[in-house]
């Protein structure tokens, strides 16, 4: 409705200032579209705003209402039971639960009646807002009012503050994290997490059962991921650079035109998909030779999940080497061809020298990508975490034990949550750290040619 | 001599240079081997989730039950009349086990389709129908010749009676092998027969809606602020900065900030597509910008000094001449960014959106799951026919995606231009 309203008022300040001009004789200021822009934003800018700030707020606002409303009528009640008891009460409101006594009736309906008055408050507060507004705005609209300037600013004011999305964005992710983290770092020691051997984050279900802490030693989970992402950069890194070379250097242009886009492919798979195709392919294949050859191989080995790992990262190492490789110049291509030196020498001592920089600082983007990877870890790595180098044994990583902590368990206070931030917050500053250092190389070591 | 040393040294770098190439070439096969396996093994192994087995069964309703249909259907016990009617079809089988085994042979849900039929031909209540209902899993496997038959009983899911039952149906002609649409127009099941992804891609286009109406707009803006307006120095510095770390931050950790913030901050719906449309929407909103300035940057000056030429302020230059000319880049940047998102599992794991979902969510605050969560869901079930869905599923994902992808490359050809 309100859209509706804008695009007439919209037309209605174009028409407006199209007879003013026309009774006043004088040249206007701003086209006529701007004019009406500038009566329909006025007229819906601010109801949106109040509207998103009502409906952030308002569910909170009701609920405490609800919550003061059970303590005085149940003034014996504790904490837990009035919580409880509210969300008895909304969830009978939203036609889940029967309303099943004359209390819970009482507090429904008021309930009810809480929504009813914060929805019409709101429609009429926004009404009142939109309709001063509008009027404000087409007080001040004239054929010689700069209209065009006013929208513009608007325009730019937008622009500035969808820029800080980004801002905030980063801003969100570190408090969220760090708040977590230092909740963890209350009830285990941040010695015990970073330098500690041993990681059993289940918690005892009741009271009484023994070993009911939860170990929470990273080490054994950093040392899993460290060999499950050796494992991938080991394929990764020889069959990216090596395709990269060759699409670069030696393919026709034919080929080049069918094989990059290829690639793409490859690396627009989801991650999921290549956890499906590591679990049910390849694990079991590469069990399969390995019993065959006398090698036991657990199910779900460090070498299946690195193997697959190493299939996702090829296409961004080829992708970006190949950006790095194109864009030595060609006058060095072709002063090592007039010394003689095959192509071959020439890639070995004068392309990759050239583009090593860049190469290096695809490689940790790949490295960080590769640590940050959840979905083929989660279904191929094991949930268990043992130390050990042994690719042939199961090992566990950090995001697995991301996921492995949150889902389900939704206590926000307890450690095994708390664990899952710390964690969190570990992988976001080494892939941080691994960012900084790749543009770092780049912008250190890049020669500047021509 | 030193004729003979050079070409030895000659013949050496030739080889070696051949060596290079070998190796370089392999590499590149090697890589595009492996795409082939990846997407050769999972259609193979998608190819039986494809058709499915019906079983026809013999049903004539009797007064009472057409008496109580006319007063309601759901007063009708279509168990009940699923199972005397099949029963009467196999008169030989008599104990309550042989029965509950003969029974065993249809889906769970099989009333439904019985029931189905009903409704849609209310004209033939009295008639004697044949309606074909789903086969269960075993039957399904055992047909399509994926359960050997010649195993010994225990080793298979499917006992020696059934089979011969299965026989009788088959010679009384009574088995039909469909195509199955159910993939499409059934939610998740507990059952592989029955289960199919319509949540799961309803799911995905809610979230991907949220996502685009957050990330498309946010994203333009920011990027036309950063290419066009702002000034050089320390702010837009810090944003530039920020938009290439956020485009590196591992998926996961945009789940942790969903989960800490708009769930346990806000308040919001749990499982709904609201919060995962808003975390991949942050999520793809570097890609966007990145890709908008991209486009935007290539526009030539010349087009800019132009329109300042005759007059033009800065907003009309950009709104009049830059963003419609930079907008098909613009375009296949944002095809592209939503494309990853939509296979995006990680972060929606966090917020709840891969709970066994029935209902078809239809708003966006509706608990749901997405395509990609589903395919996780399938495939950590034990069950054998779910291997064969989940690859199916992933088949129609990677289906939609690769549309998307061709989407946006068919517009980046069409309206390329060279300046």
């Amino acid at each position: 409705m309100l859209l509706g309203l804008s695009f007439v008022s919209y037309f209605y300040g174009k028409r407006l200032i199209r007879r003013r001009v026309y009774e006043q004789k004088i040249s206007q200021h701003s086209r006529d579209s701007y004019h009406g822009l500038y009566l329909s934003l006025y007229l819906i800018i601010p109801s949106v705003i109040l509207t998103l700030i009502w409906l952030a707020s308002s569910p909170n606002i009701i609920d405490s209402l609800l919550k003061s409303k059970i303590k005085n009528s149940f003034p014996d009640l504790s904490l837990g039971e009035i919580n409880i008891l509210k969300s008895k009460v909304i969830s009978a409101y939203d036609g889940i639960l029967p309303v099943d006594s004359e209390q819970m009736e009482m507090l429904v309906n008021f309930y009810n009646s809480a929504n009813i008055i914060s929805t019409n408050f709101l429609i009429i507060i926004s009404a009142l807002v939109s309709v001063s507004f509008f009027l404000f705005a087409l007080n001040r609209i004239r054929v010689r009012f700069n209209a065009r300037s006013k929208v513009e600013n608007i325009l730019k004011f937008s622009m500035i503050l969808a820029s800080c999305v980004a801002i905030i964005t980063t801003i969100g992710i570190v408090l969220s994290l760090i708040i977590e983290t230092i909740e963890f770092f209350k009830i285990i020691k941040i010695t015990d997490f970073l330098f500690g051997l041993q990681w059993s984050p289940q918690i005892a279900l009741r009271e009484d059962q023994v070993a009911g802490e939860g170990l929470f030693g990273a080490i054994p989970i950093f040392i899993g991921t460290i060999l499950i992402t050796l494992i991938a950069m080991f394929i990764a890194v020889p069959i990216g650079l090596l395709s990269a070379i060759y699409l670069s250097e030696y393919s026709k242009p034919k080929i080049r035109a069918i094989a990059k886009p290829m690639l793409e492919v490859l690396a627009g798979i989801p991650t999921v998909v290549y956890g499906f195709f590591a679990a049910l392919t390849v694990a079991p294949l590469l069990r399969n030779s390995g019993a065959s050859v006398g090698l036991s191989l657990s199910s779900e080995s460090a070498l299946a999940a690195g193997l697959v790992m190493g299939i996702m990262i090829i296409p961004l190492i080829s992708s970006l080497s190949d950006d790095v490789i194109n864009a030595v110049p060609q006058s060095l291509r072709e002063g090592s061809a007039a010394l003689g030196s095959t192509q071959s020498e020439t890639v070995k001592l004068v392309i990759l020298p050239a583009a090593l920089p860049g190469i290096v600082s695809a490689i940790l983007l790949a490295l960080s990508r590769a640590i940050g990877e959840t979905m083929i870890v989660v279904m191929a790595a094991g949930v268990a975490a043992n130390l050990t180098f042994n690719p042939f044994e199961s090992v566990t990583a950090v995001t697995v034990q991301i996921v492995v902590l949150l889902i389900g368990d939704q206590e926000f206070d307890s450690a095994k949550t708390l664990a899952a931030f710390a964690l969190g917050f570990t992988l976001f500053i080494i892939t941080l750290l691994l960012n900084v250092l790749s543009i770092y190389i780049v912008r250190k070591y890049r020669e500047q040619y021509d | 001599m030193t004729d003979n040393f050079i070409e030895t040294r000659l013949r050496k770098r030739y080889s070696a240079e051949k060596r290079f190439k070998i190796y370089s070439v392999s590499a590149l096969i090697l890589a595009l081997l492996i795409l082939a396996t990846l997407i050769s093994s999972i259609a193979i192994s998608s190819i039986p989730a494809f058709t499915q087995i019906n079983i026809g069964i013999d049903i004539k309703m009797n007064d009472d039950q057409i008496l109580q249909f006319e007063e309601d259907p759901e007063n009708v016990s279509w168990r009940s009349l699923q199972k005397k009617s099949f029963y009467s079809m196999f008169p030989d089988v008599e104990t309550r086990k042989d029965k509950k085994e003969l029974n065993k042979l249809l889906s769970t849900g099989a009333y439904i389709e019985i029931k189905k039929f009903y409704l849609d031909n209310p004209n033939k209540l009295s008639d004697n129908n044949i309606i074909y209902v789903p086969a269960s899993d075993d039957v399904d496997l055992l047909i399509k010749d994926i359960i050997d038959r010649d195993l010994p009983q225990d080793m298979r899911t499917i006992s020696d009676n059934q089979i011969s039952y299965l026989d009788k149906l088959i010679s009384n002609n009574r088995i039909k092998k469909t195509l199955s649409w159910r993939l499409f127009s059934n939610s998740d099941s507990r059952e592989p027969e029955l289960a199919g992804l319509k949540g799961g891609i309803v799911g995905t286009l809610l979230t991907m809606f949220v996502t685009l109406i957050i990330s498309f707009p946010i994203g333009v803006l920011a990027a036309i602020y950063l290419e066009e307006i702002a000034p050089k120095n320390k702010f837009t510095d810090i944003i530039e900065v920020n938009i290439n770390n956020l485009a590196a931050v591992p998926s996961i950790v945009y789940g942790l900030l969903g989960l800490a913030v708009f769930l346990n901050y806000m308040n919001m719906p749990r499982s709904a597509p609201l919060v995962g449309g808003i975390v991949l929407a942050l999520m793809t909103l570097p890609v966007i910008i990145i890709a908008t300035r991209a486009a935007m940057a290539s526009i030539p000056p010349s087009i800019r000094e132009a329109a300042y030429g005759v007059g033009a302020s800065q907003m009309q230059v950009i709104v009049h001449h830059v963003f419609p000319l930079a907008l098909p880049g613009i375009l296949t940047g944002t095809i592209i960014g939503i494309a990853r998102a939509a296979g995006e599992t990680a972060p929606l794991l966090m917020i709840g959106m891969m709970a066994f979902i029935v209902d078809v969510p239809s708003k966006i605050t509706d608990k749901a799951t997405v395509l990609p969560a589903q395919i996780y869901m399938w495939a950590n079930n034990p069950e054998r026919s779910f291997e064969y869905l989940t690859s199916a599923a992933i088949l129609i994902l990677l289906v939609i995606l690769i549309m998307m992808n061709l989407l946006a490359i068919l517009l980046r050809k069409k309206y390329e231009r060279r300046w």
